[in-house]
């Protein structure tokens, strides 16, 4: 068990290309921390820079209390799992769980007590003396888990584990994971470019783009107050709407429709607007904005429907059961709106915790 | 696919069947040669079916007929070209997984370097750098050894491009695990990658075996001892005898013998064979 | 061509030393006869080798003014292009067969391989055999159809002796390489070819064919260069280049100057020449397989 300390972490590859720049994170003993973004954030270069795979080439890590810099992978007091799973081929499972102990010279006695409790945990025990090529990927999953387990290591690294699994599998073995990761208490840190598999195995969730943090926080906080567009567009499902708006006093212009924010308007001039599709619903009347309807997509419990708001794109979530019609009006609580700056995409902070204050709140609709 | 033309099924069999004949038939007139004495050899046109002077001939080219070509016993020849094939076949196998083990695991400064003085090899083969390659040997004082005949075919561009080629598509992860693991460089070499290679090597061996047993022009150079000679040379000097009349009958039987390791090798290892064929050729 | 894995191991010593044997007989066996070729090659000795003076590129100019090279270049060439193409046609038309049936396939392949396991002289002698002016069984064949067989004499027999010597030790190889090429060519593509219509040699002539061309491309330079370097063993053991020079090609003749006529100067400039060939060969071989590569 151990927490683990990067401070200023940066990547540069041999011929100048900057993959990552700037890291700080502090992270708790036991805590599980997910590092998600799109494929090229430099989520798998941090986590590999941590396992020493990788060397770091500015600032620097420690795992527990020790800089870990210059330590050799096999000396960090880690364990990894991989996106192929990485187990050697020509070794049965219990060779393979075996292999780590066996160099680093533990006794007989206590590997096989540990291959065995592994074994056990995973559900792997008849399968300990074939071929990993004789066993389906689910399988070869938990073997990979259980060569991390084995080692009893200060820290789980995971990188991508599920992605080579078929939809269904991935969503067992994420409960899985999350359960084993609870049980043993080991810190550790998970990378995936899948929002969902980020936010439902997260304690905090870290969001990269670009070789830099976009926003740390807990899966909630950052669902519920993304720090930047780039954030809201990428966790959540469907993507957070957004749309250019302007703010004038205490009114919004979306397009043709204005929606009067009550007391609370955070800055004048124009402005990204956020909405999530579950925050907007259908009103009667002239009260909203129009909504002309697109298409719809049907999930069984929610129908998203996507229209237009004036030119712009926008995704409405209803219950299953909703009525639809070609054109239609909808509304958004004024405090359930995210302002994100027109010029770089930060969120101006305090909006809607403020409006909260403000604004006199409607309850919330069901969806 | 159905495809019903039987007698376009039958040309394709007869037409094989045809070329195996074809292509067998020096073989066979070797062998039914290996079967006459030499009486029926000599006197015009050779017999097409076996003669009954088979165990003479064999027996015979197994004792004494080479030491009347002032040649070593047959058995003596046939281990020199075994020793021969068998230590050029480890030789380079051995220092070839090596070669691309640095080349692809490593950095280090000449790298690339050491990997194009490899590479010129293959535009150096033995036939058009005769001369001054003979020169080397008998200056190291390596004429008429085992050293001599064996260390210089040793090197082998094509087998560490084939090994390198297999560790590239060994998975990054796989090292990178056993280095989790707490595997140093050597024991990654002998837990994992040695392991891993098996197929390939086993198929070289095949390749580098039949390479090694049928050279000729390296010993040709390097060895004037007999006691060095190989069957290839043994075969050779039996035809270019001296006093004219040449032991037909003995030299197909050696010949029919000399070429038997290596055919059953294909034969019988035809899956290595191929594979190590079409692998080390590209 | 250059690339390592993603990870590396640090040490520093261990990759010289596992590189060493290798490198150390490569350079010595290799790169430093190789440069002695080339430096012999520009140098006369005096007869008694006492001492030796710069020439430039006087071998040179002689061997390239010799009736003698010329000539065997000439024969080089032609004897190249006969082995390249009979082993070559062969291995496709018993590589085309042999894709067409399945089940007998594993049968035939076998019965075709084993040639290449034969050695290149031990094929010489068979053939040398088989030939031979006196009891070999093909001049008395011919000799039923009027021919009279004699490459002691013909230096044109002689030539098309060691052309089907060195071609039937090949056609195995060529044999296997078309088979696998043939065996890689999608069923769909064959299955179309058939619902357009196409009878079975017509898809192989109109399908198939085409999409083997790199492997032809391959064969060709392959069995260019075994023609021109690994046929050693088949003249020596026939017809020893004669009767006249007829069959004496380049790695014959870089031989017997060196080793029977020792004759350093111009054997050397032969050397430098014949790797040049192969370097061009080598070159275009690889050209080639990068080119195969971003398929």
């Amino acid at each position: 068990m151990a927490s683990i300390d990067v401070e200023k972490v940066g990547k540069i590859y041999t011929g100048g290309v900057r993959a990552v720049t700037d890291i700080n994170l502090e992270i708790k003993d036991g805590e599980f921390i997910v590092l998600v973004g799109p494929s090229g954030c430099g989520k798998s270069t941090l986590l590999r820079m941590l396992a020493g795979l990788e060397t770091i080439s500015e600032g620097q890590v420690k795992i527990g209390s020790r800089v870990v810099n210059r330590v050799e992978p096999a000396d960090r007091d880690i364990a990894m799992v991989f996106q192929n799973y990485a187990l050697y081929p020509h070794m049965t499972v219990r060779q393979n769980l075996e292999y780590g102990l066996k160099n680093r010279k533990t006794p007989k006695a206590e590997i096989d007590a540990r291959v065995t409790e592994a074994a056990r945990m995973l559900e792997i025990t008849q399968y300990l003396d074939r071929k990993p090529r004789a066993l389906s990927g689910g399988q070869r999953q938990r073997v990979a888990m259980g060569r991390a387990i084995v080692r009893k290591p200060a820290v789980f690294l995971f990188d991508e584990p599920l992605s080579n699994l078929d939809a269904k599998l991935r969503v067992s073995m994420r409960g899985e994971i999350k359960r084993l990761q609870r049980r043993l208490g080991t810190t550790s840190i998970y990378v995936t470019h899948d929002q969902l598999e980020a936010m439902t195995l997260a304690d905090r969730l870290v969001v990269l783009n670009g070789g830099q943090i976009e926003q740390v926080g807990s899966p909630l906080d950052v669902y519920h107050t993304p720090a930047s567009t780039f954030v809201a567009s990428f966790i959540g499902s469907p993507a957070m709407n957004l749309v250019k708006g302007e703010l004038q006093g205490d009114k919004l212009v979306i397009g043709p429709a204005i929606i009067a924010l009550g007391a609370y308007a955070p800055t004048p001039g124009a402005v990204t607007v956020g909405m999530r599709a579950e925050d907007l619903r259908v009103v009667s009347g002239d009260e909203g904005m129009p909504f002309t309807v697109e298409y719809v997509e049907e999930l069984g419990s929610q129908r998203l429907v996507h229209g237009l708001v004036g030119d712009q794109l926008l995704t409405i979530a209803l219950s299953g059961e909703a009525e639809i019609a070609g054109t239609m009006r909808i509304a958004v609580d004024p405090a359930r709106l995210h302002f994100f700056s027109a010029d770089n995409g930060k969120r101006i902070v305090g909006t809607s915790e403020a409006a909260m204050a403000v604004a006199t709140p409607s309850p919330a609709p069901v969806g | 696919m159905v495809e019903n033309r039987p007698f376009l099924t039958f040309l394709t069999h007869a037409f094989l069947i045809l070329g195996f004949v074809v292509v067998a038939f020096p073989v066979y007139v070797a062998f039914v040669a290996s079967t006459h004495d030499l009486q029926t050899l000599l006197t015009g046109a050779v017999p097409l079916l076996p003669g009954s002077h088979f165990i003479e001939n064999y027996s015979a080219i197994l004792t004494n007929v080479s030491a009347a070509h002032g040649l070593p016993n047959y058995s003596h020849m046939a281990l020199n070209s075994l020793v021969m094939a068998v230590v050029i076949t480890i030789g380079k196998i051995l220092i070839s997984i090596t070669s691309a083990f640095a080349i692809v695991y490593f950095r280090f400064p000449f790298r690339v370097l050491a990997f194009w003085i490899i590479f010129v090899t293959l535009m150096l083969p033995v036939e058009v750098r005769i001369m001054p390659t003979y020169k080397i040997v008998a200056d190291l004082g390596m004429l008429n050894s085992w050293a001599g005949l064996t260390i210089p075919l040793i090197a082998s561009a094509t087998a560490t491009f084939l090994f390198r080629q297999f560790f590239m598509t060994v998975p990054d992860e796989i090292l990178e695990a056993a280095r989790v693991d707490g595997a140093g460089a050597m024991k990654f070499f002998w837990d994992i990658l040695l392991p891993l290679s098996r197929t390939n090597i086993g198929a070289l061996c095949v390749i580098l075996f039949i390479y090694g047993w049928v050279q000729y022009l390296w010993p040709l150079l390097v060895t004037t001892d007999t006691s060095y000679y190989t069957l290839m040379m043994g075969m050779k000097r039996m035809v270019t005898a001296q006093d004219g009349v040449i032991a037909w009958n003995y030299v197909m039987a050696g010949s029919v013998l000399a070429m038997l390791p290596p055919i059953l090798i294909v034969i019988f290892m035809q899956r290595l064979f191929i594979r190590g064929l079409t692998e080390t050729e590209k | 061509m250059m690339d390592t894995k993603r990870t590396t191991f640090n040490n520093k010593l261990l990759p010289y030393l596992l590189l060493a044997p290798q490198l150390i007989i490569t350079l010595v066996f290799f790169i430093w006869p190789a440069a002695q070729a080339v430096k012999s090659s520009v140098e006369r000795e005096d007869p008694f080798g006492f001492s030796t003076v710069f020439v430039g590129l006087t071998h040179y100019k002689r061997l390239l003014a010799d009736p003698n090279y010329l000539d065997s270049l000439l024969r080089t060439g032609v004897f190249a292009v006969a082995v390249t193409l009979l082993s070559m046609g062969l291995g496709l038309a018993f590589a085309a067969a042999v894709d067409r049936l399945a089940r007998t396939s594993r049968i035939y392949t076998t019965l075709l391989v084993w040639p290449y396991a034969v050695a290149p002289v031990i094929a010489g002698v068979l053939w040398w055999f088989l030939f031979n002016t006196s009891t070999g069984i093909m001049p008395y064949f011919l000799s039923q159809f009027g021919i009279k067989w004699d490459h002691d004499l013909n230096g044109t027999h002689a030539m098309i002796l060691i052309i089907i010597a060195a071609a039937w030790k090949q056609v195995s190889y060529n044999f296997l390489f078309f088979l696998a090429g043939l065996q890689s060519v999608p069923h769909a593509l064959m299955e179309a070819g058939a619902i357009d219509g196409a009878g079975p040699v017509k898809r192989f002539f109109t399908i198939a064919l085409p999409l083997l061309s790199p492997t032809t491309f391959f064969l060709f330079i392959i069995n260019v260069n075994y023609a021109m370097f690994d046929t050693f063993p088949i003249v020596d053991a026939t017809t020893s280049g004669g009767p006249a020079q007829s069959t004496n090609i380049l790695v014959y003749k870089v031989y017997q100057d060196g080793f029977i006529g020792l004759n350093l100067g111009s054997s050397s400039a032969q050397s430098v020449l014949l790797m040049l060939i192969v370097m061009v060969l080598t070159f275009v071989q690889f050209r080639y397989v990068e080119r195969r590569v971003q398929y």
